[in-house]
């Protein structure tokens, strides 16, 4: 099937006074039409800044995209204009971005918002955009739309903005949206709301949707396939079942034994991950996960293990993913 | 080999503290009202925010209790005049027998150093400007403890040692800390006066998932150690389970239901619990595909104007006609399982 979205060894690098920081160093993934894509791995592991070197958001200086292609429907969108990328934002790309509080514009109204989207990227007239704004409003379940337009955002709840987020990236009928960590900013029930949306939306219009999050339970539950991130590196990649079902990686396998689960009884053993992530200037030339890794080897100080096929579509970046999967495989 | 092991949960149940019979701290009839104001000159009150509205439970030495529910819902407020930093508009706190609200100031000194409290914000509630071995050494000073500065400082090494840091961490200041050690820091701080009760506001809800463990394994084991008592108050109802003994569930500044861990995650009979419990995802695609996602509708209204009757009817798929007026009971549906619902 032709690959919406194909990231290439994707590099960006941020450079400060404390050191070049590769926040997502060496980077390849794809989306395919309509699917879902999560992307998993604790703060600063490079989920976002891989996101936002789609769009081209990074801010220059201090970062920079130094390598690496980002073919959208054929087209590499690191080669595109200025002008071109724009027309990219917002049309085809839309993005939900985590925090519904500072992404509205506090001073225009929630129905400007919307139109003005519509207006730059379709050219259709004011009025025809109000009446397409009421419609998205209503598709996201936002009742009482016409009043609700001539709202500013302070006058929506963090979940209504959320809403008001998603209507504003499927106003254009994009192919693909980016969600950054949708949810992690709203309470339990309505993340389920807002993600439920979501999922029904982007399946019944046949978006692609790539989710950004920490939160393993919200890959679990949405997506197709997941990229592990770790130190700017994908370090384990497939499918949703074959993550969370055989996890090839030590760090996969440590975040799964970390998190308390809800359907396990009271006092079962957590297993936490020793240390902290790393310092992403200090790297070396090394697995930059070894110095937490319970399986590390002589060979890990030495040479950065390559994301390799552990079987049907499965991907490990480790040296002894072959000893740890084996054991995994027969106990389940 | 010992080496591809996989990290193994154990089914087993760990946690060995014993509970004891007697409560430590007991809430009746709690409220707690703030006024909303208006007008310069002649200032009156024209509402009120009804954060907490008529909660009592009981938790008892050893037992660590979890307060569970979404923000606004009174939780973190419940603590806050436990640990008297609100004045409660009605109802009474007791600790050990003792009503709170009539102890003189020496007298809520004392009982100060019995009671701790670990923040949410490993960021925010460490002073910046002060030194980590000052910021645990500090309630030794004050509470006139430690006068001898020495032993204070022995006794701030081994307050680090205890939570898992090294001693060399006193000469430094908290932005050379990463969150989860900062954490550490707030929880030494809160042994500093070695205390009885811990009220712990969302402790590990601002870390990362593979800190959070630390964390919480960190809190188990001084529970254990130490024989201490928790108020968990937490929105993580994964994490509330694996910790809790027993777990309130509040909504609107009332609880709905009080039960036994295990029983109200395995049986939860109000449906806001269901609901609450249906919209957390488990970490695993074979039995997310298996859960029903139903979707609870609408948001939790304004605490000014809350519902008549039941607080959670507009939302509940169970209302009756009845639920607009009536304000349901907590009563006990099976023995130590509470429910605050007319319809079940």
């Amino acid at each position: 099937m032709a690959k919406l979205l194909e990231l290439e060894d994707l590099k960006t690098q941020f450079f400060t006074t404390a050191g070049t920081v590769k926040a997502v160093d060496g980077v390849s993934y794809d989306v395919e039409k309509g699917e879902t894509v999560g992307i998993v791995g604790e703060s600063g592991c490079g989920k976002s800044v891989s996101a936002l070197s789609i769009l081209r958001l990074i801010p220059d200086p201090p970062g920079k995209i130094v390598g690496g292609k980002i073919l959208f429907m054929g087209r590499n969108l690191l080669e595109l204009s200025d002008v071109e990328i724009r027309k990219v934002r917002g049309h085809d790309i839309a993005m939900v971005f985590q925090e519904p509080m500072t992404s509205l514009n506090p001073v225009l109204t929630i129905g400007r918002q919307i139109t003005e989207t519509l207006e730059h990227h379709l050219g259709i007239e004011r009025e025809e955009a109000d009446a397409r704004a009421v419609e998205l409003l209503g598709l996201v379940g936002i009742s009482d739309a016409e009043r609700r337009l001539k709202q500013y955002p302070h006058h929506f709840s963090g979940g209504m903005r959320q809403r008001v987020m998603i209507a504003m990236a499927l106003s254009c009928e994009p192919r693909l949206i980016i969600a950054d960590e949708p949810t992690t900013a709203l309470d339990v029930t309505i993340q389920a709301q807002i993600l439920e949306l979501m999922k029904d939306l982007t399946r019944r219009l046949g978006v692609a949707l790539i989710i950004i999050t920490h939160n393993l339970g919200v890959v679990a539950r949405y997506a197709d396939r997941v990229n592990v991130m770790y130190a700017g590196k994908i370090v384990e990649k497939g499918t949703a079942r074959q993550i969370y079902h055989n996890p090839s990686h030590p760090y996969t396998l440590g975040l799964l034994a970390s998190v308390p689960r809800l359907d396990h009884k009271r006092g079962t053993k957590l297993v936490p991950i020793v240390g902290q992530p790393p310092d992403l200037t200090l790297l070396d030339q090394g697995c930059a996960f070894r110095p937490r890794c319970r399986f590390a080897v002589e060979r890990c100080t030495r040479e950065i293990p390559p994301l390799e096929e552990v079987g049907d579509g499965q991907y490990s970046a480790c040296w002894q993913k072959d000893k740890l999967s084996q054991p995994v495989r027969a106990a389940s | 080999m010992s080496v591809v092991s996989a990290p193994e949960r154990t089914e087993a149940v760990t946690v060995s503290t014993p509970v004891g019979n007697e409560p430590i701290i007991e809430v009746k009839g709690l409220k707690m009202y703030f006024p909303i104001s208006e007008g310069v000159v002649f200032t009156r009150k024209v509402a009120e925010v009804k954060a907490v509205d008529g909660i009592s439970f009981h938790i008892r030495k050893g037992e660590t209790f979890g307060l569970v529910g979404e923000s606004g819902c009174g939780k973190t407020t419940t603590g806050r005049c436990i640990l008297q930093l609100e004045q409660a508009t009605e109802g009474q706190i007791f600790f050990e027998g003792v009503n709170i609200a009539e102890l003189d100031r020496r007298e809520l000194n004392a009982l100060r150093q019995k009671i701790q409290v670990i923040f949410q914000d490993p960021y925010s509630s460490l002073n910046p400007r002060m030194k980590i071995g000052d910021i645990i050494g500090e309630p030794m000073r004050v509470h006139g403890i430690e006068p001898d500065a020495d032993k204070r400082q022995a006794r701030v090494s081994e307050l680090l040692s205890i939570c898992g840091l090294d001693p060399k961490f006193a000469d430094r200041y908290p932005h050379e800390m990463s969150g989860g050690q900062r954490q550490r820091v707030g929880i030494g701080r809160a042994l500093a006066l070695n205390p009885e009760f811990i009220i712990c506001d969302e402790p590990v809800s601002a870390l990362d998932v593979s800190i959070q463990a630390q964390v919480i394994n960190l809190l188990e084991d001084l529970r254990d150690e130490f024989g201490l008592t928790y108020l968990f108050i937490a929105h993580d109802l994964s994490v509330v389970r694996h910790l809790c003994h027993r777990v309130a569930v509040m909504y609107l500044g009332k609880i709905v239901e009080l039960a036994e861990c295990d029983e109200l995650y395995d049986n939860p009979i109000h449906p806001y619990t269901q609901a609450l419990l249906a919209a957390v995802p488990v970490p695993d695609p074979e039995i997310e595909s298996k859960r029903e996602h139903t979707v609870m509708k609408g948001e939790v209204p304004s605490p000014i104007n809350p519902p008549s009757g039941c607080v959670f009817h507009p939302r509940c798929p169970l209302a009756v006609e009845g639920c607009r007026s009536v304000v349901p009971e907590l009563r006990e549906i099976k023995p130590g399982h509470w429910v605050a619902c007319t319809e079940v």
